[in-house]
């Protein structure tokens, strides 16, 4: 406790709560917000999520049950503690990606605890694609990899995939984020400390046989699980050698003669058993979790104030309306209790302290555009919060930087500088989420994906882009007609609206949270009446026992 | 009266001790008043201050409940199988005697004798079975300076001996079933005889018993062919061929009367219980008083009673046993036990008296509390015996441990009489009876709506029991109307034992699946409440974690459980239940079965106590309990809710060894070698060929026996077939990988 060295005089709850008056107007904003936000009632997330978690489509989950196989997720859930929860990363990774879908990426990832021990998972999907590797699927996997890294997390690997999607090699073999890293990492992370468990459920062809050799300790499933660098009919053709793939490759020729797999299985139920066993027996390795850690968590904590359903039809739509970040905090943190700091100053930028489940979090929101002072107070409170240890949300919903000869003679390209110099080098756990806008600079500033935050999720309303698509098209449209004025060629207004209108449409579908989500570049989207619950197992996730010294580089002063 | 009588019931339960002891001086003020003072006083230095408890169990319990309430240190014995047991517990020393067989412990006279001279205790309760009869045993211990606290050898001696007993019986004048028990054996007279008494007959021999011998003979053309037989059985079986005859009665009950006898030659009776529902020719259900009697009936049978205990110069308690025809309303001296009874608690429970106490204070020379004319009489009491028992199994005993016993609890009005605790094992070696059960009414029906209450809660999981049975024949309808008689069980055992009509089956069938649906949703909840705790570790974030229900992105955490119900009781019969449950955002669960029409049901669970939860589930309220525990790599799961208890079972995965790897055989042996060689498994010497040329062998039998590293390693064959080709003999060193010999299969 001596930590918090300036003990708030007295806890403030957030003002639009316990007053009539502030109820009211908190009643105001959610039925202003229900028509255009996201209504609880419409369902556009579950619908396509329903499609991902269907895998692969009947037939081939069909084929996999008759192989005494269980789905992905079906074997994440007998591997967790029963009843436990399991924070699924990118759900629709993958999504409308290629021309052949492609659920889940191919690849399911998480994290859940197994007895008592929070773990990393990843499971292939082999009834998709046969759980070959295409860009997106390597991408997820180095994705959980980062994260376990990260968060020193065991990583328990459910390898069922036929390796790297052939056709598509090239994106997927040569470059440095590519099928290889998943080996490097695990040989870094083992290195670290952090355990590496393979379960062999499958098929483990060619590269994807480093996955359980690199491992820590393997498990293979009899029957089902094999483990080759060339299958029966490479071998047949590379030396005329005819063998089974049991033979080949099998539990009983890995456990007994090769030692390539340490524990042999009857059955998957049986590895899957294995697994919750190896883990029970990792000790202290790769602890992540000691009691002097930031211990300063509460045994007991309130919930907030409101209902947490409330913060789906909190956020507009439509992205010119703002909206006040005060209501969406008063719904995540314990007992909507947040303590503002610089409350005053830089207002378009609020930050404060407050608990999730009892953990101490710095919170940073945006309440508008960031001027020089909002930047230099986004600094300041990011470098109390390094020095505290104390962890780091940030709520995006920047529409960016002020602009102007105002701004730019404050030095307002310095300021942001300092806010990203201090959210670089500030080695706390950080998670953001994109509520709203995330344009320009502001999604730097406010810790975007570039950043490293532990975990990044989108609401279903984030938008995100260099700029807005209306003023994309503003600065593109002008360009082009000094081009055609240089060319002599006249532009007419319909011809430049037909101009514009295809820019912000572009901006518009490559800012969509699916397009986003799609391609990895956050850890996917979650109902807004989730986040209290899923910042608080990121938290838990990323929390570190012994805290990592920030140390900062040069400020522009 | 009733309100009197119940204030009165209360002294036998243990928690009212405060009211007990006002009761007990108003007694002894009464009674002192009613003798004569030095006699008092010459008997104040003689009274009981530590007893003995010759027995175990749940009369060991009882005894030493009511020596507590009274002042006077006990002291239990025990077996080795007895260790630890709940009697041992219970009492201020405890002794071992011996070895779990009775006959070296329980029975072992000197051992007892010996236990009592050490702690000092002065006198011996010798509870019921076990010493509780043996004449030498009671005069053992009066030679040794012992009070045997029950009636005079002499007494036991009598009425131990069947004829020599209705012989004093009928000179006492006590009604005898009609027979010929004299020494002629002439098969005409016998005849003559048999026709005086009026067909049906028992044929009975003198000696011997277990139904050894005895006959039902229906009419005179029968006769001679069943005294032969029985003859020729009883010699067989008792090397002594005479045979008594007796009327059969054919549809008998069994009424018995307790008495009570004092030193001063007071003798009465404290009314009579029916016993007439009995399997294996032991009671099960008791009841006092006798049911659908009529009062003169009920005192002709007491003074009856009472003669015969005068007959035999008797004190202490002791219980005359009659035979009643229900057809003639006539009835029979049988015998007369001269010891407490195992259902001595109705009678205490109508009459509102503690006869342990009863029963030191007499041995301590003082005269019966009370007079014939002021015993009171009030209500109905049940009594039912639990057993560990395989019911479909003609009542055989059952053995095991009691991993969950959760006894109804005790009242004014109900009362649980135990021996054993959860966790305890009922061994083999003694009666496998787990506790009585014993409830008050104001009259039969409310004691009988009692009765069927607490057999439905009465909770006893890990050994089969036979309280189904029990609440099967408490709901019977000639039951539930007082017509009970000896074959209650034989003459209705189409109502009683299974009863697969297609109706039954499918209302078990839906019930069982409701159990089962609980037993999902309640351990579902259980398991994440003891998880919480377990990795809580004071960190709220972590046990966000195992928060109810558990997060799941964008959809529901979902579990299967597998659960084996047995459709009969025999565990012929059994059905594999799938289970889906869905974890609700509301934190109810739904629960779907598998490869079933039964629609999904939604139930909410709230944890109320241990193993308790309250259910709601499609707008039904109910509390259910649950006990759990594994036996040979089986989890059980009990349920009892509702009128149900259902028992399902899951398999647990045990870790198997990776020895079973071994099973598989490494097929690289095969690919570099023809199929079916046999390899050296390393280098060594061949010790013994254990096989010839083309011998038969199974799969895994020794082939041979190879010494390496001073070791010797048995190879095996690697399947069954025909030894081809065996390249080795003894004495012979191979290499690592050399073929040895050929298994084929030609």
């Amino acid at each position: 406790m001596e930590k918090f060295s300036i003990d708030p005089p007295k806890k403030r709850i957030l003002p639009w709560s316990p007053s009539r008056r502030h109820r009211k107007k908190l009643r105001c904003i959610s039925s202003e917000f229900q028509e255009h936000g996201w209504n609880p009632h419409s369902t556009p997330i579950p619908n396509r999520q329903g499609i991902v978690l269907a895998g692969g489509g009947s037939e081939s989950v069909r084929r996999n049950r008759s192989r005494n196989k269980l789905l992905p997720r079906e074997r994440i859930d007998r591997l967790l503690d029963p009843g436990s929860s399991f924070l699924e990363l990118s759900q629709l990774a993958g999504h409308d990606l290629y021309d052949e879908s492609l659920p889940s990426g191919g690849i399911i990832t998480g994290i859940g605890p197994v007895h008592g021990r929070l773990c990393m998972f990843v499971a292939n999907d082999p009834t998709v694609k046969g759980g070959t590797y295409y860009p997106v699927t390597v991408k997820k996997h180095l994705r959980a990899q980062e994260i376990a890294s990260q968060c020193k997390l065991p990583c328990i690997y459910l390898v069922d995939s036929g390796g790297a999607n052939l056709p598509r090699q090239a994106d997927v073999f040569p470059d440095r984020d590519n099928f290889g890293r998943i080996f490097y990492n695990q040989a870094q992370m083992s290195a670290d400390g952090i355990p590496q468990i393979a379960l062999v459920l499958g098929s483990c062809t060619a590269g994807g046989a480093y996955i359980p050799a690199m491992a820590d300790e393997s498990v293979i499933v009899k029957g089902n699980g094999t483990i080759f660098l060339a299958g029966p009919p490479l071998v047949k053709a590379a030396t005329g050698e005819e063998i089974s793939a049991e033979d080949l490759g099998g539990a009983t020729l890995h456990c007994k003669i090769s030692g390539v797999s340490d524990h042999f299985a009857d059955d998957e139920l049986h590895g899957l058993a294995i697994g919750r066993h190896i883990v029970k027996n990792l000790h202290m390795a790769g602890k992540q979790r000691a009691m002097n850690s930031l211990s300063s968590s509460l045994r007991d904590y309130q919930d907030p104030l409101y209902d947490e359903r409330e913060l789906r039809s909190i956020a507009p739509t439509d992205h010119k309306q703002s909206f006040d970040i005060r209501p969406v905090i008063a719904r995540i943190v314990d007992g909507s209790e947040f303590d503002e700091f610089k409350k005053l100053y830089g207002s378009t930028l609020v930050t404060g302290f407050a608990r999730i489940f009892g953990q101490p979090v710095g919170i940073i929101g945006n309440n508008g555009i960031l001027f020089t002072e909002s930047a230099l107070k986004g600094a300041h409170f990011i470098e109390l919060c390094a020095q505290r240890n104390i962890p780091l949300i940030f709520l995006q919903n920047i529409t960016g930087f002020m602009v102007g000869s105002r701004s730019e003679a404050s030095g307002i390209a310095k300021a942001g500088a300092k806010m990203v110099m201090a959210v670089s080098c500030a080695k706390v756990p950080k998670v953001t989420i994109i509520v709203g806008g995330s344009f320009g600079a502001g999604n730097y500033g406010m810790c975007g994906r570039a950043y490293s935050p532990n975990f990044l999720f989108l609401w279903p309303t984030a938008r995100i882009s260099v700029m807005g698509g209306n003023q994309a098209a503003g600065v593109l449209a002008q360009i082009e007609r000094s081009t055609k004025k240089r060319q002599g060629v006249e532009w007419s207004q319909e011809e430049e609206d037909k101009f514009k209108s295809k820019v912000v449409e572009a901006y518009e579908r490559e800012a969509s949270p699916y397009f986003s989500t799609s391609r990895l570049w956050d850890d996917g989207i979650i109902d807004p009446a989730d986040t209290r619950k899923v910042v608080g197992l990121c938290l838990s996730a990323s929390v570190k026992p012994v805290p990592d010294d920030t140390k900062y580089g040069v400020f522009r002063m | 009266m009733s309100l009197m009588a119940s204030i009165i019931r209360r002294k036998i339960l243990p928690e009212n001790l405060g009211q007990n002891h006002l009761i007990i001086r108003t007694r002894a003020l009464c009674y002192s008043s009613s003798s004569s003072p030095d006699k008092t006083e010459g008997n104040r230095s003689r009274s009981i201050e530590k007893i003995l408890i010759a027995n175990r169990g749940e009369i060991a319990c009882r005894i030493i409940r009511t020596s507590k309430r009274l002042g006077i240190r006990t002291v239990a014995v025990y077996s080795d199988a007895d260790e630890g047991g709940l009697h041992v517990k219970s009492a201020d020393e405890a002794v071992r005697i011996g070895p779990p067989p009775a006959r070296s412990s329980y029975l072992n006279a000197s051992a007892i004798i010996q236990a009592a001279h050490r702690t000092g205790a002065q006198a011996i309760h010798p509870g019921y079975g076990f010493m509780s009869e043996s004449a030498e045993f009671a005069q053992l211990c009066e030679a040794e300076g012992l009070t045997f606290i029950g009636p005079p050898a002499s007494a036991i001696r009598d009425m131990g001996d069947k004829s020599a007993s209705k012989r004093i019986m009928e000179a006492a004048g006590v009604p005898l079933v009609p027979g010929y028990h004299g020494n002629e054996q002439d098969i005409d007279f016998l005849k003559l005889e048999a026709e005086k008494i009026g067909y049906p007959i028992l044929i009975k021999p003198t000696h011997g018993g277990g139904g050894k011998g005895m006959r039902i003979v229906h009419g005179p053309h029968e006769f001679v062919e069943s005294i032969l037989g029985a003859q020729r059985e009883a010699s067989a079986s008792f090397g002594i061929s005479t045979i008594l005859l007796e009327k059969y009665i054919t549809r008998p009950r069994h009424i018995e009367v307790q008495v009570f006898g004092d030193k001063h030659g007071n003798v009465l009776h404290l009314y009579e219980r029916d016993c007439s529902v009995q399997r294996r020719h032991q009671k099960i259900i008791e009841e006092a008083p006798a049911p659908n009697v009529l009062n003169e009936f009920r005192s002709h049978l007491g003074e009856a009673a009472v003669s015969a205990a005068k007959a035999v110069a008797y004190h202490n308690a002791g219980t005359v046993e009659f035979i009643v025809d229900t057809l003639s309303g006539q009835f029979y001296f049988m015998e007369m036990n001269t010891r407490l009874q195992v259902e001595h608690p109705v009678t205490e429970m109508i009459v509102g008296q503690d006869l342990v106490e009863w029963q030191i204070r007499v041995a301590n020379g003082e005269p019966l509390p009370l007079a014939q004319s002021e015993v009171p009489l009030s209500g109905h009491a049940f009594e039912a015996r639990i057993y560990a028992e395989n019911v479909s199994k003609g009542f055989l005993p059952a053995a095991g441990v009691v991993h969950h016993y959760h006894p109804v609890p005790s009242s004014p009005t109900v009362r649980v009489e135990t021996g054993v605790e959860e966790g305890d094992t009922v061994s083999m070696h003694y009666d496998p009876m787990i506790a009585k059960l014993v409830v008050w009414g104001e009259n039969r029906d409310a004691a009988l709506v009692k009765l069927k209450d607490c057999l439905l809660k009465f909770q006893v999981a890990g050994l089969p029991t036979n309280i189904s049975f029990l609440q099967k024949l408490a709901n019977h309808w000639a039951f539930e109307s007082g017509q009970v008689e000896t074959h209650f069980i034989e003459h209705f055992k189409n109502d009683l034992f299974v009863d697969s009509t297609d109706a039954i089956a499918e209302e078990t069938s839906n019930a069982a699946k409701l159990g089962a649906s609980l037993v999902a949703a309640c351990v579902c909840r259980q398991e994440q409440l003891a998880l919480k705790d377990n990795f809580h570790g004071g960190d709220c974030l972590h046990s966000l974690w195992y928060a109810h229900p558990p997060f799941r992105v964008h959809h529901s955490a979902r579990r299967t459980m597998e659960l084996e119900w047995d459709v009969d009781s025999n565990g012929i019969d059994s059905k594999l239940l799938n289970l889906i449950v869905t974890y609700q955002s509301n934190g109810n669960y739904l629960i779907e079965i598998g490869d079933s029409d039964s629609p999904a049901l939604e139930v909410r669970v709230a944890h109320i106590g241990h193993r308790d939860f309250r259910i709601d589930a499609d707008g039904l309220s109910l509390d259910v309990s649950l006990a759990l525990y594994s036996k040979d790599h089986v989890r059980h799961i009990h349920i009892w809710h509702g009128n149900n208890h259902h028992h399902f079972r899951q398999t647990v995965r045990h870790k198997q060894s990776t020895d079973d790897a071994t099973d598989h055989k490494p097929s690289f042996e095969m690919a570099s070698h023809p199929k079916g060689s046999v390899v050296a498994p390393m280098a060594g010497l061949v010790v013994k060929v254990l096989i010839n040329e083309g011998q038969a062998v199974e799969d895994g039998q020794p082939v041979l026996v190879l010494e390496a590293m001073k070791m010797e390693h048995v190879v095996k064959a690697p399947c069954a077939g025909y030894v081809r080709d065996l390249r080795v003999a003894a004495g012979q060193q191979v290499l690592d990988t050399t073929v040895l010999l050929s298994i084929k299969n030609d």
